[in-house]
């Protein structure tokens, strides 16, 4: 168990400028710790790992004190038995794979040492390469170097700063799968930082959501992001169209709610929330959520049908982002995500009119 | 020859002397932040913009036996250093100073700073860090700096001229031979001194160039130029 309480201001010099300010229990295995670039989450790893002297608090490994402010405990980043690999990896690109593993192993006699390197080559699949130097591998050979060389010291506790983002699907999975294998028998807690909320619905396992540099919300990821309460992390993870509204009417035996958009005259039905009518709300919609028409929709479940007027279109990769006002001064447009095909098979085209189709559920009432 | 060898005996006690000292110095300056950082910086570079005599000047006073290095050796080895191998040997060091830190700083801010945290959290210590890792890295500055501080002490003239004076076999370098024949209008045997410096100066410079180019640094270039 890692249990890390701790402040760090960080400089004003700093692109934003927040008080880290959490405190955390991680158990063994998987934790991650989800949030927007520039939340806090390499400055809170920083400091568990003790590159950054946070401001004041405790950090401690099963009941073992690194950091006590207070008391003047600090032990240094070479004495703390915490593996941490970084989104760059550094590996050390004038040694071999083979001697970058066993650089955390200069204490241990030389045949325990090599038995040592071998399995851990071994458990990460990367035995073939031993004698290959580190930047002659590919991206994610030197993930798994990366793993290896930082778990062959026996650590008590291992940090991952988005060491994977840069892989496909595939090979993520396949690399998490190798790690979870080794941990099975290690049992140490892992903390896991992401941006990409793909990468959180991917691991599925205990998150941490940060922001600002506070804690705002724990959970499993469907609990934690797919309700998102604050429209900062709403933000972060996925919604596009994001509205402020009034509650009109609570259905409480539909289970569901009316919200006036503050701007225009649009009114959306939501999931019941604990809103009381009159209460100010924020509504979130992802833009992949919503369906499009060119002409109005009968005979549907969904209950939003918006009328409403295509005023921009924008391909952007594989995807079409089409903005559709719902009133003639454009005050409420929505953002909707349209595959290359659906676009061509509508022929849509700037000005012309359009339907927007959301389903109730689709519509997440934020608190702020 | 006897102000040649000299010569190269001067370059290579101060070429070595100068990687001792700045090997930490440059560390310390490419690692720690403080705020009187940039005075420091300044003095190091200082003897590149300094007129040898002026240099040359202080150096003198501070070896003469009023000066405080003069008195140190005076009571220490009984002798003063004004005019001798040793004082020569400590104005070099001052007058070459830039040549060995810079590019030593130069190539420790290229080592990503990630590397030495790394090795720091694989339990290396500040000094096996150093050696594993800053060292190897670095090894191409490490060349230039060695190279160019005995390439520079080699062609000094100003310094050595206002500390050592003109004593054959003891302060009497090539470049002040140089000088010695021109005055004396022996053009053959300045010629032939010249070119030698000439020829060395380029096989230096060619060095830290084929060293530098697989690395695709050339900072130190400007010093050179100078």
């Amino acid at each position: 168990m890692l249990k890390a309480q701790l402040q760090k201001a960080r400089s004003a010099s700093a692109r934003s400028s927040f008080v880290l300010d959490v405190a955390i229990e991680i158990p063994s295995g998987i934790t991650i710790v989800f949030g927007p670039s520039g939340a806090g989450k390499s400055t809170l790893l920083d400091c568990i790992a003790g590159l950054l002297k946070p401001d004041g608090g405790r950090i401690e490994i099963g009941g073992e004190a690194l950091l006590d402010v207070a008391q003047r405990i600090d032990v240094p980043p070479a004495k703390r038995k915490i593996a941490y690999v970084f989104q760059s990896l550094a590996l050390f690109p004038h040694m071999t794979v083979e001697q970058n593993v066993a650089y955390g192993l200069a204490d241990r006699p030389a045949p325990q040492r090599a038995s040592r390197v071998k399995a851990m080559l071994e458990a990460f699949r990367v035995r073939q390469l031993a004698k290959r130097k580190a930047h002659e591998i590919s991206g994610g050979e030197q993930q798994r170097v990366a793993l290896a060389r930082s778990l062959a010291t026996s650590p008590r506790v291992l940090l991952l700063d988005e060491p994977l983002t840069a892989l496909d699907e595939g090979l993520k999975k396949s690399i998490m799968e190798d790690l979870r294998g080794w941990n099975a028998a290690q049992n140490i807690p892992i903390l896991y930082v992401t941006h990409s909320r793909a990468e959180v619905d991917a691991l599925g396992e205990r998150v941490i959501v940060l922001d600002q540099g506070k804690i705002i919300s724990t959970g499993t990821p469907h609990e934690v992001l797919d309700a998102p309460r604050r429209s900062s992390l709403a933000q972060a993870s996925g919604f596009e169209n994001l509205f402020s509204g009034v509650v009109t009417e609570l259905r409480e035996s539909d289970g569901v709610m009316r919200v006036r958009l503050v701007k225009g005259a649009c009114e959306i039905e939501t999931p019941l929330g604990h809103a009381a009518v009159k209460t100010a709300v924020r509504l979130a919609i992802r833009a992949g959520d919503i369906l499009l028409a060119t002409e109005r929709p009968y005979g549907l479940s969904a209950r939003n049908v918006i009328a409403g007027k295509i005023i921009a279109l924008e391909q952007r990769g594989t995807m079409f982002v089409a903005q559709v006002a719902a009133d003639a001064d454009h005050a409420v447009v929505f953002t909707v995500h349209l595959t290359l095909g659906a676009k061509r098979a509508l022929e849509l085209d700037i000005n012309q009119p359009a339907w927007l189709v959301i389903k109730t559920h689709s519509c997440h009432v934020l608190e702020d | 020859m006897d102000s040649l060898i000299l010569s190269m005996r001067l370059a290579a006690c101060v070429s070595a002397i100068l990687l001792l000292i700045g090997m930490p110095l440059a560390y310390w300056l490419a690692y720690w932040n403080w705020r009187g950082k940039f005075l420091l910086e300044a003095i190091v570079a200082l003897p590149l913009v300094l007129p040898p005599t002026v240099l040359g000047f202080y150096v003198l006073i501070a070896l003469g036996p009023h000066g405080p290095i003069g008195k140190l050796s005076e009571s220490l080895f009984h002798r003063g250093l004004a005019f001798t191998f040793g004082g020569l040997v400590f104005a070099s060091v001052l007058y070459s100073f830039p040549f060995t830190v810079q590019p030593l700083i130069a190539s420790f801010e290229t080592i990503d700073r990630r590397l030495l945290d790394a090795s720091a959290l694989l339990g290396a210590s500040s000094l096996r860090t150093f050696a594993k890792v800053i060292l190897p890295l670095s090894l191409p500055g490490i060349v230039t700096a060695v190279v160019l501080s005995f390439a520079h002490t080699l062609g000094e003239f100003g310094v050595v001229l206002m500390v050592g004076g003109n004593l054959p076999g003891v302060t009497r370098t090539a470049s002040i031979d140089i000088y010695d024949h021109v005055q004396s209008m022996e053009y053959a045997e300045a010629n032939r001194m010249a070119l030698v410096l000439l020829i060395i100066s380029f096989i230096v410079l060619s060095t830290v160039y084929g060293v530098n180019r697989r690395i695709g640094r050339r900072m130190w270039a400007s010093w050179a130029a100078r």
